[in-house]
């Protein structure tokens, strides 16, 4: 398929002009993307870095390889379903994973406030060794800093990982055409929600667990069963699937129509969004993944995802469209619809 | 989703739809103000525009306390907290609303302790935390809201309580009605009657609506199906030439409403003879202040506060929105200057709002109709 997409908007450029830094910066939004394209991709990546990735791609005399890195500053540091050393682990491979790669090693950075229990460090140390092994990745070297009382709060990890990439699948948003199947792993906003009871400021109580995993099996699957169909892939991590999907739309120049009960949300977190006025699609996930597929692969990709262990919940949720260029579109059982836009501000700091 | 998804049934959406298109005909056009912002949001968080007839016009009523308060209230509750032994607890609607010398958000990142908090008695447990330090509640609401601040604020009496105020910023929603029916440019059929403010004040209140101003009002639910009903009571009404006070929210909304919860707010607050309004003005009798009796909770008389007026942007134009005169897009600044990241107008400011609400829902839509999969 190489036909010039004609009805694409142009993204305009972005300029940084925020006088301070705020959470929202921090939040995965708009005012995440405005300082990483208004200020770090011109300063630092060049004046044209094109459409920015989850893993940047690095060739190596012929040879290429995917390279990310990602730090975790989650309060609390354990919650229903993982840790922070699980997420430090499974957000690396994952953004590795959404970007058509296999990670080989990481190497980790520990930020820790002098105080800090060590059988709470111990704690976390074992959570990544063992979440690697899950996710079949070798952890190769390291550094620790070591700051004041009260200047971080209790501890911070970064990992950077490489990847090899996988065959037979190339991840471009210049790649999706109207008529693709938009493809989402599983239900959304579990961690998001999760995080948020388990601050306990809410009153507030559910059987709710992260979906904190690797998904680089279940990638693994749909690039063996459709690889030449899969066109693009992000974890929708901080900002949620409805932040992931603007910025495809914004990158493609097409328009997302997604058809709102198709999208599997827990009955918990569907009542925890709707008391706290939050739109699942804004809540963030660390074990799932959106995928857009060409309509032909997109059988084939699902029954390979249904036969991976946790890929039975994927679901296709909705498809790309010429309109409304740009922007994504939800379209409800009953005959109405609305857009949905990126994350603005930061309902819920702090979240991995 | 029990209590959500029976609102939401498709087959009984699209029945009403169908009574509402046969109701409606073709021959006149409807106008029909939505009072309460949780209204204006659930209609373009729902889609509602593109359930209904072309010839209703929904517009967009006061109904949001976010929106309609003035810059100069944010600046005198956030000059309180400069004094670094003050805690400035407030909703999180509150967050992003800006004042001269940015939002309560901003401030924070600053340095200025500003805390979000769920309910006005998280507020007081705030207080009770921090006893070598002042905490104070930026109260803000309707009588939704305004009930509980009366409580908390008879609690802190009770537990003797001293490093807790609230500056009050509550409203009362019958003025503002009153205010918009007086506008020489209004021209309204009827009201779809705020829910959640009647679960406390009842029906009672709107009968001069119905009896003075002779227009139909039908206090409404949340949901999509509540909604339409609503539109559905008040066809019915202006098809038969009457004018009178429905409750469609039976469920939640006593005719009378909540006497405890009027009792406690009688007690504990009392009207101030006017207040300004964000894009109405002053508007006389229409909030409420501390009593006398509990004056030492009262941050705006324990304080020092600077009584700021800040005039709004001339290019926002933010009464012509509120009163229905212009829709959110018609506005110079809408979506350029004025988005929900940087507000520059009332209306932007609060998800409630119904510029905010048009901006996040409505602009850049594409009729479901009109899309083809190339």
């Amino acid at each position: 398929m190489s036909a010039p997409i004609t009805t694409g908007v142009k993204p305009q450029a972005i300029r940084f002009r925020d006088p301070q830094i705020e959470m929202a910066h921090g939040a995965g939004g708009k005012a995440s993307r405005r300082l990483v394209e208004g200020l770090f991709a011109p300063l630092l990546y060049g004046n044209s870095p094109g459409p920015l990735g989850d893993a940047g791609i690095v060739d190596l005399g012929g040879t290429h390889i995917a390279i990310t890195t990602d730090s975790f500053v989650v309060k609390p540091l354990t919650f229903p379903g993982g840790s922070i050393g699980e997420l430090a682990i499974n957000g690396t491979v994952n953004d590795l994973a959404v970007s058509g790669a296999k990670a080989e090693a990481l190497v980790v950075t520990y930020v820790l406030e002098a105080g800090l229990p060590s059988s709470v460090l111990e704690a976390e140390v074992r959570a990544m060794a063992k979440a690697a092994q899950a996710a079949g990745v070798r952890i190769c070297g390291g550094d620790t800093k070591v700051v004041e009382h009260g200047k971080a709060d209790q501890m911070y990890i970064s990992t950077t990982g490489i990847g090899r990439l996988l065959h037979g699948v190339v991840i471009d948003p210049a790649s999706v055409r109207p008529g693709d199947k938009i493809l989402l792993s599983g239900p959304i906003g579990d961690h998001g929600i999760t995080i948020l009871l388990a601050r306990g400021e809410l009153d507030m109580e559910a059987d709710l667990r992260s979906d904190t995993r690797s998904v680089l099996s279940m990638v693994e699957a749909l690039v063996g069963a459709a690889g030449p169909g899969v066109r693009w892939m992000r974890d929708p991590t901080r900002g949620g699937a409805g932040t992931s999907l603007n910025e495809l739309a914004r990158d493609c120049g097409l328009g997302i129509v997604l058809q709102e009960e198709k999208i599997p949300v827990r009955d918990a977190v569907r009542g925890a969004c709707e008391l706290l006025g939050l739109d699942p699609l804004h809540i963030a996930n660390e074990g799932q993944f959106l995928a857009v597929v060409a309509a032909e692969y997109a059988d084939a990709a699902m029954n390979a995802l249904s036969l991976v262990p946790g890929g039975e919940g994927a679901q296709i949720i909705g498809e790309v469209r010429e309109q409304p260029a740009g922007a994504v579109l939800i379209a409800t059982s009953y005959g109405g619809s609305r857009i949905i836009d990126m994350l603005v501000g930061d309902p819920l700091p702090r979240i991995c | 989703m029990r209590f959500v998804d029976e609102f939401r049934e498709p087959e009984l959406i699209s029945k009403t739809a169908e009574e509402i298109r046969r109701l409606a005909g073709t021959e006149r056009h409807y106008r029909m103000m939505e009072v309460c912002g949780g209204h204006t949001h659930a209609i373009y968080r729902f889609g509602l525009k593109d359930i209904l007839p072309e010839n209703i016009e929904l517009i967009h009523g006061p109904g949001c306390p976010v929106c309609v308060l003035p810059m100069g209230r944010i600046d005198d509750g956030l000059s309180i907290a400069k004094d670094p032994n003050v805690i400035f607890a407030a909703f999180g609607d509150m967050m992003r609303v800006p004042g001269t010398l940015g939002s309560p958000l901003e401030h924070k990142a600053r340095g200025m302790d500003v805390r979000i908090v769920y309910s006005p008695s998280d507020a007081l447990k705030l207080a009770r935390l921090n006893p070598d330090r002042h905490v104070m509640f930026f109260a803000i609401g309707f009588e939704t809201t305004a009930p509980s601040t009366a409580l908390t604020i008879k609690r802190a009496k009770g537990e003797g309580i001293h490093n807790f105020s609230v500056f009050c910023n509550h409203v009362t929603i019958i003025p503002a009605i009153r205010a918009i029916l007086d506008s020489p440019d209004m021209r309204l059929d009827a009201f779809i009657g705020p829910g959640h403010v009647s679960t406390v004040i009842g029906c009672r209140p709107y009968e001069w609506i119905a009896q003075d101003a002779r227009k139909p009002i039908a206090v409404s639910g949340f949901e999509p199906l509540d909604m339409l009903q609503s539109v559905v009571m008040l066809l019915q009404q202006l098809k038969k030439g009457e004018a009178k006070v429905e409750n469609q929210y039976k469920r939640v909304v006593p005719w009378e409403g909540n006497r405890a919860a009027l009792k406690v707010m009688a007690e504990v607050f009392q009207l101030r003879p006017y207040f300004e309004w964000r894009g109405l003005g002053f508007i006389s009798q229409s909030a409420l202040r501390l009593r006398d009796e509990y004056a030492e909770f009262d941050a705006e008389q324990r304080f020092n506060v600077p009584g700021i007026r800040v005039t709004d942007p001339k290019a926002a134009q933010c009464g012509e929105v509120l009163k229905g005169v212009l829709k959110p897009h018609q506005c110079k600044l809408f979506g350029r200057e004025c988005t929900p990241e940087r507000p520059v107008g009332a209306l932007m400011v609060s998800s409630e709002g119904s510029c905010a609400a048009y901006f996040n829902y409505e602009h850049r839509k594409t009729p479901l109709t009109q899309l083809s999969v190339a």
